[in-house]
Protein backbone atom coordinates (compact mmCIF):
# COMPACT_ATOMS: atom_id res chain seq x y z
CA UNK A 1 0.00 0.00 0.00
CA UNK A 2 1.27 3.72 -0.63
CA UNK A 3 2.13 6.02 1.74
CA UNK A 4 -0.51 8.09 0.00
CA UNK A 5 -3.45 6.02 1.08
CA UNK A 6 -1.93 5.54 4.51
CA UNK A 7 -5.49 5.84 6.51
CA UNK A 8 -5.00 6.68 10.78
CA UNK A 9 -6.55 8.27 13.27
CA UNK A 10 -5.32 12.10 14.26
CA UNK A 11 -2.59 13.24 15.66
CA UNK A 12 -0.51 12.85 12.56
CA UNK A 13 1.85 15.02 13.29
CA UNK A 14 4.19 14.40 16.36
CA UNK A 15 6.30 16.25 18.00
CA UNK A 16 10.05 14.27 18.61
CA UNK A 17 9.52 15.40 22.53
CA UNK A 18 8.45 12.17 24.85
CA UNK A 19 8.58 12.32 28.57
CA UNK A 20 11.51 10.61 28.81
CA UNK A 21 13.71 13.17 26.55
CA UNK A 22 12.13 16.77 28.71
CA UNK A 23 12.64 14.54 31.97
CA UNK A 24 16.09 13.96 30.66
CA UNK A 25 16.78 18.03 29.71
CA UNK A 26 15.14 18.42 33.22
CA UNK A 27 18.17 15.98 34.71
CA UNK A 28 20.83 17.74 32.56
CA UNK A 29 19.95 21.22 33.76
CA UNK A 30 20.04 20.22 37.59
CA UNK A 31 23.27 18.64 36.90
CA UNK A 32 24.92 22.27 37.24
CA UNK A 33 23.13 22.32 40.76
CA UNK A 34 24.16 18.68 41.95
CA UNK A 35 27.64 18.75 41.00
CA UNK A 36 27.99 22.38 42.25
CA UNK A 37 25.83 20.86 45.71
CA UNK A 38 28.38 17.68 46.11
CA UNK A 39 31.31 20.12 45.96
CA UNK A 40 30.17 22.18 48.23
CA UNK A 41 28.94 19.80 50.84
CA UNK A 42 31.14 17.08 50.19
CA UNK A 43 30.69 13.14 49.70
CA UNK A 44 27.49 13.32 52.21
CA UNK A 45 25.69 15.21 49.79
CA UNK A 46 26.44 12.56 47.06
CA UNK A 47 25.53 9.68 48.92
CA UNK A 48 22.23 11.32 49.70
CA UNK A 49 21.25 12.15 45.90
CA UNK A 50 22.02 8.52 44.68
CA UNK A 51 20.36 6.99 48.15
CA UNK A 52 17.24 9.09 47.48
CA UNK A 53 17.32 8.42 43.49
CA UNK A 54 17.97 4.62 44.00
CA UNK A 55 14.56 4.54 46.82
CA UNK A 56 12.25 6.48 44.09
CA UNK A 57 13.82 4.20 41.42
CA UNK A 58 12.94 1.03 43.38
CA UNK A 59 9.51 1.99 45.18
CA UNK A 60 8.08 3.12 41.68
CA UNK A 61 9.35 -0.75 40.21
CA UNK A 62 8.07 -2.53 43.12
CA UNK A 63 4.60 -1.01 42.73
CA UNK A 64 4.47 -1.47 38.71
CA UNK A 65 5.04 -4.94 39.69
CA UNK A 66 2.70 -5.48 42.70
CA UNK A 67 -0.10 -4.25 41.05
CA UNK A 68 0.98 -5.24 37.67
CA UNK A 69 1.16 -2.22 35.68
CA UNK A 70 3.26 -1.65 32.48
CA UNK A 71 6.46 -0.78 33.95
CA UNK A 72 6.93 3.65 33.78
CA UNK A 73 10.57 3.51 34.86
CA UNK A 74 11.62 4.43 31.22
CA UNK A 75 10.26 7.91 31.35
CA UNK A 76 12.66 8.84 34.06
CA UNK A 77 10.21 10.89 36.09
CA UNK A 78 11.17 8.79 39.23
CA UNK A 79 14.87 9.95 39.08
CA UNK A 80 13.96 13.28 38.53
CA UNK A 81 11.76 13.17 41.84
CA UNK A 82 14.56 11.70 43.66
CA UNK A 83 17.31 13.88 42.20
CA UNK A 84 14.74 16.79 43.36
CA UNK A 85 13.82 15.75 46.67
CA UNK A 86 17.77 15.13 47.46
CA UNK A 87 18.43 18.81 46.63
CA UNK A 88 15.71 19.97 49.02
CA UNK A 89 17.29 17.68 51.92
CA UNK A 90 20.35 19.44 53.96
CA UNK A 91 23.86 17.17 53.74
CA UNK A 92 23.11 16.07 57.19
CA UNK A 93 20.28 14.16 56.98
CA UNK A 94 20.49 10.28 57.89
CA UNK A 95 20.32 8.20 54.81
CA UNK A 96 17.54 6.41 55.59
CA UNK A 97 15.12 8.83 56.08
CA UNK A 98 15.74 9.89 52.70
CA UNK A 99 15.24 6.41 51.51
CA UNK A 100 11.63 6.85 53.45
CA UNK A 101 10.82 10.76 51.74
CA UNK A 102 11.98 8.84 48.32
CA UNK A 103 9.27 5.94 48.88
CA UNK A 104 6.32 8.14 50.06
CA UNK A 105 6.97 10.52 46.91
CA UNK A 106 6.86 7.66 44.17
CA UNK A 107 4.17 5.62 46.60
CA UNK A 108 1.96 7.85 48.27
CA UNK A 109 1.81 11.20 46.28
CA UNK A 110 2.50 9.77 42.76
CA UNK A 111 1.05 5.92 41.92
CA UNK A 112 -1.45 5.91 44.69
CA UNK A 113 -2.80 8.76 42.38
CA UNK A 114 -2.61 7.15 39.33
CA UNK A 115 0.81 7.73 38.55
CA UNK A 116 2.47 10.65 36.47
CA UNK A 117 -0.10 12.54 35.54
CA UNK A 118 -2.82 12.19 37.94
CA UNK A 119 -0.67 13.39 40.93
CA UNK A 120 -1.88 16.24 42.68
CA UNK A 121 0.95 17.95 43.93
CA UNK A 122 4.72 17.81 43.20
CA UNK A 123 6.06 14.29 44.27
CA UNK A 124 9.56 15.78 45.66
CA UNK A 125 8.14 18.62 47.47
CA UNK A 126 5.18 16.82 48.84
CA UNK A 127 7.71 14.16 50.17
CA UNK A 128 10.14 17.61 51.43
CA UNK A 129 7.42 18.67 53.37
CA UNK A 130 6.55 15.42 55.00
CA UNK A 131 9.89 14.90 56.11
CA UNK A 132 10.26 18.57 57.77
CA UNK A 133 7.09 17.39 59.65
CA UNK A 134 8.26 13.78 60.60
CA UNK A 135 12.11 14.80 61.66
CA UNK A 136 11.57 18.17 61.98
CA UNK A 137 15.10 17.97 64.36
CA UNK A 138 16.98 16.67 60.96
CA UNK A 139 15.42 18.51 58.31
CA UNK A 140 16.35 21.81 59.71
CA UNK A 141 20.38 21.18 60.59
CA UNK A 142 22.37 22.72 58.25
CA UNK A 143 25.95 21.87 58.46
CA UNK A 144 28.54 23.57 56.00
CA UNK A 145 32.53 22.40 56.80
CA UNK A 146 31.40 20.90 60.11
CA UNK A 147 30.42 24.34 61.86
CA UNK A 148 26.90 24.56 62.36
CA UNK A 149 25.62 27.29 61.01
CA UNK A 150 22.04 29.33 60.26
CA UNK A 151 19.95 29.50 56.90
CA UNK A 152 20.94 33.21 55.19
CA UNK A 153 17.07 33.42 55.42
CA UNK A 154 17.55 33.03 59.63
CA UNK A 155 20.00 35.29 59.95
CA UNK A 156 18.15 37.73 57.76
CA UNK A 157 15.37 37.09 60.03
CA UNK A 158 17.16 37.56 63.20
CA UNK A 159 18.05 41.08 61.81
CA UNK A 160 21.72 40.17 61.02
CA UNK A 161 23.56 41.14 58.06
CA UNK A 162 24.62 38.61 54.93
CA UNK A 163 26.98 37.87 52.24
CA UNK A 164 24.78 38.30 49.13
CA UNK A 165 28.01 37.72 47.04
CA UNK A 166 28.02 34.52 49.39
CA UNK A 167 24.59 33.71 48.14
CA UNK A 168 24.94 34.18 45.14
CA UNK A 169 27.97 31.94 44.17
CA UNK A 170 26.27 29.35 47.16
CA UNK A 171 29.02 29.15 50.00
CA UNK A 172 25.97 29.39 52.45
CA UNK A 173 24.12 26.81 54.83
CA UNK A 174 20.82 25.48 53.27
CA UNK A 175 20.01 22.60 51.69
CA UNK A 176 22.45 20.63 49.17
CA UNK A 177 20.49 22.36 45.78
CA UNK A 178 19.34 25.75 47.01
CA UNK A 179 22.17 27.77 48.30
CA UNK A 180 23.97 28.27 44.52
CA UNK A 181 21.87 30.18 42.88
CA UNK A 182 24.49 30.90 39.69
CA UNK A 183 24.04 27.21 39.64
CA UNK A 184 20.37 26.68 39.16
CA UNK A 185 20.25 29.96 36.59
CA UNK A 186 22.59 28.19 34.14
CA UNK A 187 20.20 24.91 34.35
CA UNK A 188 17.21 27.58 34.18
CA UNK A 189 18.55 29.24 30.62
CA UNK A 190 19.22 25.41 29.31
CA UNK A 191 15.79 24.75 29.83
CA UNK A 192 14.07 27.74 28.76
CA UNK A 193 16.12 27.57 25.64
CA UNK A 194 15.34 23.73 25.08
CA UNK A 195 11.88 25.10 24.82
CA UNK A 196 11.17 22.91 28.00
CA UNK A 197 9.47 25.41 30.63
CA UNK A 198 8.81 29.36 29.99
CA UNK A 199 9.03 32.18 31.93
CA UNK A 200 5.48 33.29 32.58
CA UNK A 201 5.25 31.09 36.09
CA UNK A 202 8.87 31.82 37.33
CA UNK A 203 8.63 35.17 35.80
CA UNK A 204 5.03 36.46 37.82
CA UNK A 205 6.24 34.51 40.93
CA UNK A 206 9.59 36.25 41.49
CA UNK A 207 8.25 39.31 40.15
CA UNK A 208 4.91 39.17 42.76
CA UNK A 209 7.48 37.94 45.59
CA UNK A 210 9.47 40.76 45.33
CA UNK A 211 6.46 43.63 44.88
CA UNK A 212 5.03 41.57 48.01
CA UNK A 213 8.53 41.86 49.94
CA UNK A 214 8.82 45.62 48.63
CA UNK A 215 5.69 46.38 50.38
CA UNK A 216 5.54 44.37 53.78
CA UNK A 217 9.07 42.98 54.12
CA UNK A 218 9.80 46.02 56.15
CA UNK A 219 12.83 46.87 54.48
CA UNK A 220 11.36 49.24 51.51
CA UNK A 221 13.47 49.56 48.31
CA UNK A 222 16.51 47.73 50.34
CA UNK A 223 18.21 46.14 47.40
CA UNK A 224 20.66 44.25 49.77
CA UNK A 225 17.42 43.03 51.67
CA UNK A 226 15.61 41.76 48.45
CA UNK A 227 18.89 40.12 46.74
CA UNK A 228 19.22 38.19 49.82
CA UNK A 229 15.35 37.31 49.91
CA UNK A 230 15.54 35.91 46.12
CA UNK A 231 18.66 34.16 46.18
CA UNK A 232 17.88 32.77 49.41
CA UNK A 233 16.71 29.53 50.80
CA UNK A 234 14.82 27.44 47.82
CA UNK A 235 13.13 29.94 46.19
CA UNK A 236 15.21 29.83 42.79
CA UNK A 237 15.00 26.42 42.80
CA UNK A 238 11.49 26.34 43.61
CA UNK A 239 10.56 28.73 41.00
CA UNK A 240 12.42 27.14 38.23
CA UNK A 241 12.24 23.38 38.72
CA UNK A 242 8.81 22.79 40.93
CA UNK A 243 6.75 25.57 40.31
CA UNK A 244 6.94 24.46 36.57
CA UNK A 245 6.12 20.97 36.98
CA UNK A 246 3.75 20.06 33.81
CA UNK A 247 1.44 18.27 36.10
CA UNK A 248 0.57 20.06 39.11
CA UNK A 249 0.70 23.69 37.16
CA UNK A 250 -1.81 25.25 35.02
CA UNK A 251 -2.08 24.63 31.33
CA UNK A 252 -3.88 27.64 30.38
CA UNK A 253 -1.67 30.94 30.05
CA UNK A 254 -3.42 32.81 32.07
CA UNK A 255 -4.00 30.52 34.85
CA UNK A 256 -0.01 30.55 34.74
CA UNK A 257 0.21 33.76 35.64
CA UNK A 258 -2.54 33.79 38.63
CA UNK A 259 -0.39 30.78 39.40
CA UNK A 260 2.88 32.60 39.70
CA UNK A 261 1.15 35.34 41.66
CA UNK A 262 -0.90 32.83 44.25
CA UNK A 263 3.05 31.39 45.12
CA UNK A 264 4.48 34.66 45.22
CA UNK A 265 2.06 36.42 47.85
CA UNK A 266 2.22 32.55 50.04
CA UNK A 267 6.11 32.57 49.59
CA UNK A 268 5.89 35.88 50.96
CA UNK A 269 3.26 35.53 53.60
CA UNK A 270 5.42 32.64 54.60
CA UNK A 271 8.42 34.15 54.89
CA UNK A 272 7.41 37.35 56.86
CA UNK A 273 4.51 36.52 58.74
CA UNK A 274 5.19 32.58 58.86
CA UNK A 275 6.68 30.67 61.95
CA UNK A 276 9.96 29.83 60.03
CA UNK A 277 12.09 31.69 57.80
CA UNK A 278 11.44 29.50 54.86
CA UNK A 279 8.13 28.98 53.05
CA UNK A 280 8.61 28.47 49.51
CA UNK A 281 7.90 24.19 50.00
CA UNK A 282 4.40 25.17 51.35
CA UNK A 283 3.73 27.85 49.00
CA UNK A 284 4.19 25.51 45.97
CA UNK A 285 1.98 22.49 47.74
CA UNK A 286 -0.78 24.82 48.22
CA UNK A 287 -0.68 26.55 44.76
CA UNK A 288 -0.56 22.84 43.35
CA UNK A 289 -3.76 22.25 45.20
CA UNK A 290 -5.54 25.03 43.86
CA UNK A 291 -4.28 24.08 40.13
CA UNK A 292 -7.79 22.68 38.98
CA UNK A 293 -9.94 25.64 40.42
CA UNK A 294 -7.66 28.11 39.08
CA UNK A 295 -7.80 25.91 35.32
CA UNK A 296 -11.56 26.24 35.85
CA UNK A 297 -11.52 30.17 35.81
CA UNK A 298 -9.41 30.69 32.88
CA UNK A 299 -10.42 28.02 30.19
CA UNK A 300 -9.64 30.19 27.28
CA UNK A 301 -12.32 31.59 24.73
CA UNK A 302 -12.90 29.21 22.05
CA UNK A 303 -12.87 30.91 18.56
CA UNK A 304 -16.29 32.43 17.70
CA UNK A 305 -17.56 32.07 21.17
CA UNK A 306 -20.41 34.54 22.02
CA UNK A 307 -20.89 35.44 25.93
CA UNK A 308 -24.47 34.14 26.82
CA UNK A 309 -26.01 37.84 27.27
CA UNK A 310 -25.05 38.72 23.95
CA UNK A 311 -26.64 36.42 21.78
CA UNK A 312 -29.90 37.66 20.75
CA UNK A 313 -28.67 40.78 19.77
CA UNK B 1 -24.60 -18.60 67.17
CA UNK B 2 -27.46 -16.58 69.00
CA UNK B 3 -28.73 -13.17 68.41
CA UNK B 4 -27.07 -11.50 71.04
CA UNK B 5 -23.73 -13.23 69.85
CA UNK B 6 -24.45 -12.08 66.21
CA UNK B 7 -24.98 -8.27 67.46
CA UNK B 8 -22.00 -8.27 69.05
CA UNK B 9 -19.80 -10.28 66.03
CA UNK B 10 -21.90 -7.70 63.49
CA UNK B 11 -20.39 -4.38 65.61
CA UNK B 12 -16.56 -5.67 65.90
CA UNK B 13 -16.06 -7.35 62.18
CA UNK B 14 -18.68 -7.22 60.27
CA UNK B 15 -19.90 -3.52 60.59
CA UNK B 16 -16.95 -1.99 62.33
CA UNK B 17 -18.16 1.46 62.42
CA UNK B 18 -14.30 2.53 62.17
CA UNK B 19 -13.29 0.59 59.11
CA UNK B 20 -16.00 -0.58 56.98
CA UNK B 21 -18.98 2.11 58.10
CA UNK B 22 -16.66 4.90 58.29
CA UNK B 23 -18.83 6.55 61.07
CA UNK B 24 -17.60 9.01 63.39
CA UNK B 25 -14.60 10.16 61.79
CA UNK B 26 -14.32 13.22 63.76
CA UNK B 27 -13.02 12.03 67.33
CA UNK B 28 -11.29 8.76 65.23
CA UNK B 29 -8.97 11.28 63.50
CA UNK B 30 -8.66 13.78 66.24
CA UNK B 31 -8.27 11.81 69.57
CA UNK B 32 -6.56 9.00 68.58
CA UNK B 33 -2.56 10.22 69.02
CA UNK B 34 -2.27 7.48 71.72
CA UNK B 35 -3.67 4.31 72.56
CA UNK B 36 -4.98 5.33 75.44
CA UNK B 37 -7.01 8.49 74.20
CA UNK B 38 -8.34 6.17 71.58
CA UNK B 39 -9.64 3.45 74.45
CA UNK B 40 -10.79 6.25 76.70
CA UNK B 41 -12.76 7.48 73.91
CA UNK B 42 -14.28 4.47 72.55
CA UNK B 43 -15.09 3.60 76.28
CA UNK B 44 -16.89 6.92 76.56
CA UNK B 45 -18.63 5.95 73.67
CA UNK B 46 -19.53 2.65 74.43
CA UNK B 47 -21.18 3.57 77.28
CA UNK B 48 -23.54 6.20 76.04
CA UNK B 49 -24.42 3.78 73.06
CA UNK B 50 -25.47 0.72 75.37
CA UNK B 51 -27.39 3.12 77.28
CA UNK B 52 -29.14 5.30 74.52
CA UNK B 53 -29.84 2.39 72.88
CA UNK B 54 -31.26 0.82 75.61
CA UNK B 55 -33.64 3.96 76.43
CA UNK B 56 -34.47 4.63 72.46
CA UNK B 57 -35.47 1.09 72.56
CA UNK B 58 -37.77 0.94 75.49
CA UNK B 59 -39.55 4.12 74.45
CA UNK B 60 -39.58 3.33 70.79
CA UNK B 61 -43.53 2.92 70.80
CA UNK B 62 -43.86 6.29 72.43
CA UNK B 63 -41.51 8.59 70.62
CA UNK B 64 -43.72 10.00 68.02
CA UNK B 65 -42.25 9.42 64.87
CA UNK B 66 -41.96 13.59 63.67
CA UNK B 67 -39.90 14.16 66.48
CA UNK B 68 -38.18 11.01 66.86
CA UNK B 69 -34.83 13.12 66.20
CA UNK B 70 -34.69 15.70 68.94
CA UNK B 71 -35.97 12.82 71.57
CA UNK B 72 -32.73 11.04 70.47
CA UNK B 73 -30.89 14.20 70.81
CA UNK B 74 -31.97 14.88 74.19
CA UNK B 75 -31.77 11.24 75.45
CA UNK B 76 -28.29 11.11 74.33
CA UNK B 77 -27.30 14.80 75.22
CA UNK B 78 -28.55 13.73 78.97
CA UNK B 79 -26.46 10.62 78.69
CA UNK B 80 -23.10 12.43 77.57
CA UNK B 81 -23.45 14.63 80.02
CA UNK B 82 -23.69 12.23 83.29
CA UNK B 83 -20.50 10.48 81.35
CA UNK B 84 -18.48 13.58 80.79
CA UNK B 85 -19.07 14.22 84.66
CA UNK B 86 -18.25 10.85 85.99
CA UNK B 87 -14.99 11.29 83.85
CA UNK B 88 -13.97 14.86 85.38
CA UNK B 89 -14.69 13.50 88.35
CA UNK B 90 -12.66 9.97 87.95
CA UNK B 91 -10.07 10.57 84.88
CA UNK B 92 -9.58 14.28 84.91
CA UNK B 93 -6.12 13.85 82.88
CA UNK B 94 -7.76 11.38 80.56
CA UNK B 95 -11.15 14.37 80.57
CA UNK B 96 -8.54 16.93 79.61
CA UNK B 97 -6.90 14.94 76.92
CA UNK B 98 -10.06 14.31 74.91
CA UNK B 99 -11.68 17.80 75.61
CA UNK B 100 -14.46 19.17 73.46
CA UNK B 101 -14.63 15.73 72.19
CA UNK B 102 -16.77 14.21 74.71
CA UNK B 103 -19.08 16.59 74.36
CA UNK B 104 -19.17 16.26 70.68
CA UNK B 105 -20.48 12.89 71.46
CA UNK B 106 -23.99 13.58 71.12
CA UNK B 107 -23.77 14.23 67.41
CA UNK B 108 -21.34 11.33 67.07
CA UNK B 109 -23.20 9.72 64.17
CA UNK B 110 -22.51 6.22 65.33
CA UNK B 111 -25.24 6.67 68.21
CA UNK B 112 -27.51 8.62 66.08
CA UNK B 113 -27.32 6.02 63.37
CA UNK B 114 -27.52 2.53 65.63
CA UNK B 115 -31.13 4.88 67.27
CA UNK B 116 -32.43 5.05 63.62
CA UNK B 117 -31.67 1.66 61.81
CA UNK B 118 -31.57 -0.82 64.87
CA UNK B 119 -33.02 0.39 68.76
CA UNK B 120 -35.87 2.11 67.61
CA UNK B 121 -37.20 -1.17 65.36
CA UNK B 122 -36.19 -3.62 67.74
CA UNK B 123 -36.31 -5.25 71.24
CA UNK B 124 -34.92 -3.54 74.57
CA UNK B 125 -32.25 -6.75 74.88
CA UNK B 126 -30.92 -7.35 71.38
CA UNK B 127 -30.70 -2.99 71.01
CA UNK B 128 -28.35 -3.47 74.14
CA UNK B 129 -25.94 -5.92 72.41
CA UNK B 130 -25.95 -3.74 69.16
CA UNK B 131 -25.00 -0.81 71.45
CA UNK B 132 -22.16 -3.35 73.08
CA UNK B 133 -21.11 -4.74 69.33
CA UNK B 134 -20.85 -1.20 67.69
CA UNK B 135 -19.12 0.10 70.91
CA UNK B 136 -16.70 -2.48 71.27
CA UNK B 137 -15.76 -2.04 67.29
CA UNK B 138 -15.90 1.65 67.58
CA UNK B 139 -12.88 1.06 70.35
CA UNK B 140 -11.01 -1.39 68.63
CA UNK B 141 -10.79 0.59 65.82
CA UNK B 142 -10.15 3.89 67.66
CA UNK B 143 -7.48 1.73 69.69
CA UNK B 144 -5.68 0.16 67.09
CA UNK B 145 -5.21 3.83 65.56
CA UNK B 146 -3.63 5.05 68.60
CA UNK B 147 -1.35 2.45 68.81
CA UNK B 148 0.39 2.54 65.98
CA UNK B 149 0.42 6.68 65.89
CA UNK B 150 2.13 6.36 69.38
CA UNK B 151 4.33 3.85 68.54
CA UNK B 152 5.27 5.43 65.21
CA UNK B 153 5.18 8.89 66.54
CA UNK B 154 6.83 8.70 69.88
CA UNK B 155 8.41 5.30 70.52
CA UNK B 156 5.70 4.99 73.11
CA UNK B 157 2.85 2.29 74.02
CA UNK B 158 0.22 3.00 76.69
CA UNK B 159 2.85 6.16 77.81
CA UNK B 160 5.90 3.56 78.46
CA UNK B 161 8.49 4.05 75.92
CA UNK B 162 8.65 0.40 74.26
CA UNK B 163 11.43 1.62 71.75
CA UNK B 164 14.25 3.08 73.24
CA UNK B 165 15.25 7.04 71.43
CA UNK B 166 18.67 5.91 71.58
CA UNK B 167 18.25 4.24 68.14
CA UNK B 168 14.30 5.40 67.34
CA UNK B 169 13.86 9.02 65.98
CA UNK B 170 10.35 9.24 66.50
CA UNK B 171 8.31 10.14 63.02
CA UNK B 172 6.48 12.61 64.66
CA UNK B 173 3.78 13.44 61.73
CA UNK B 174 1.91 10.85 63.12
CA UNK B 175 0.79 12.31 66.31
CA UNK B 176 0.00 14.85 64.12
CA UNK B 177 -3.51 15.98 62.35
CA UNK B 178 -1.88 13.95 58.92
CA UNK B 179 -0.61 11.13 60.27
CA UNK B 180 -4.01 10.00 61.62
CA UNK B 181 -5.18 10.41 58.16
CA UNK B 182 -2.59 8.37 56.38
CA UNK B 183 -2.59 5.76 59.44
CA UNK B 184 -6.40 5.27 58.92
CA UNK B 185 -5.90 4.94 55.19
CA UNK B 186 -3.77 2.23 55.54
CA UNK B 187 -5.67 0.82 57.77
CA UNK B 188 -9.17 0.85 55.72
CA UNK B 189 -7.11 -0.13 52.65
CA UNK B 190 -5.97 -3.69 54.38
CA UNK B 191 -9.62 -4.00 55.95
CA UNK B 192 -10.30 -4.04 52.14
CA UNK B 193 -7.68 -6.30 50.55
CA UNK B 194 -9.56 -8.63 53.90
CA UNK B 195 -12.59 -8.06 52.21
CA UNK B 196 -11.53 -9.13 48.74
CA UNK B 197 -9.48 -11.94 49.94
CA UNK B 198 -12.73 -13.26 51.49
CA UNK B 199 -14.76 -12.95 48.29
CA UNK B 200 -12.25 -14.43 45.85
CA UNK B 201 -12.23 -17.24 49.14
CA UNK B 202 -16.06 -17.64 48.50
CA UNK B 203 -16.60 -16.98 51.95
CA UNK B 204 -17.64 -13.19 51.65
CA UNK B 205 -17.45 -11.07 54.83
CA UNK B 206 -20.84 -9.89 54.54
CA UNK B 207 -21.40 -6.15 53.73
CA UNK B 208 -22.79 -3.88 55.74
CA UNK B 209 -26.91 -4.77 55.65
CA UNK B 210 -28.39 -2.61 58.19
CA UNK B 211 -29.90 0.79 56.16
CA UNK B 212 -29.26 3.67 57.72
CA UNK B 213 -31.91 5.55 55.89
CA UNK B 214 -33.87 3.14 54.23
CA UNK B 215 -32.92 4.56 50.76
CA UNK B 216 -30.00 3.14 48.51
CA UNK B 217 -29.65 6.39 45.92
CA UNK B 218 -28.60 8.20 49.16
CA UNK B 219 -26.51 5.93 51.39
CA UNK B 220 -22.95 6.83 51.54
CA UNK B 221 -22.72 2.81 52.07
CA UNK B 222 -24.59 1.70 49.19
CA UNK B 223 -21.09 0.58 47.38
CA UNK B 224 -20.32 -1.60 49.87
CA UNK B 225 -23.80 -2.75 50.73
CA UNK B 226 -24.98 -6.53 49.48
CA UNK B 227 -28.62 -5.92 50.03
CA UNK B 228 -28.52 -2.97 47.56
CA UNK B 229 -31.86 -2.88 45.34
CA UNK B 230 -29.85 -2.21 41.81
CA UNK B 231 -32.46 -1.03 39.58
CA UNK B 232 -29.93 -1.06 36.61
CA UNK B 233 -29.90 -4.35 37.18
CA UNK B 234 -33.76 -5.58 37.62
CA UNK B 235 -35.28 -3.84 35.05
Amino acid sequence: MSELYNVSSSPHVRSKDTTGRIMLYVIIALLPTSIFGIYNFGYKALVLILVTIASCVVSEWVYNKIVHKKNTLGDLSAVVTGLLLALNLPATLPWWQAVIGGAFAILVVKCLFGGLGQNFMNPALGARCFLLIAFAANMTNFTIDAYSGATPLAALRNGEAVNTMDMLIGKTAGTIGETCTVAILIGAIFLILMGVIDLRIPGTYIVTFVIFMIIFGGHGLDSNYIVAQLCGGGLMLGAFFMATDYVTSPITPNGQILFGVCLGVLTGLFRTFGANAEGVSFAIILSNLLVPMIEKITIPKAFGQVKEGKKHE
Amino acid sequence: MNKYLERLYNGIIKENPTFVLMLGMCPTLAVTTGAMNGLGMGLSTTVVLILSNLLISAFRKVIPNGVRMPAYIVIVASLVTVVEFVMKAYTPSLAAQLGVYIPLIVVNCIILGRAESYASKNPVLPSVFDGLGMGLGFTFGLTCIGIIREILGAGQLFGYQVLSLDWFTPITIFVMAPGAFLVLAVLVAIMNIVREKMEAKGKPLASPSGCLTGDCASCGQSSLCTGRKDTAKTE
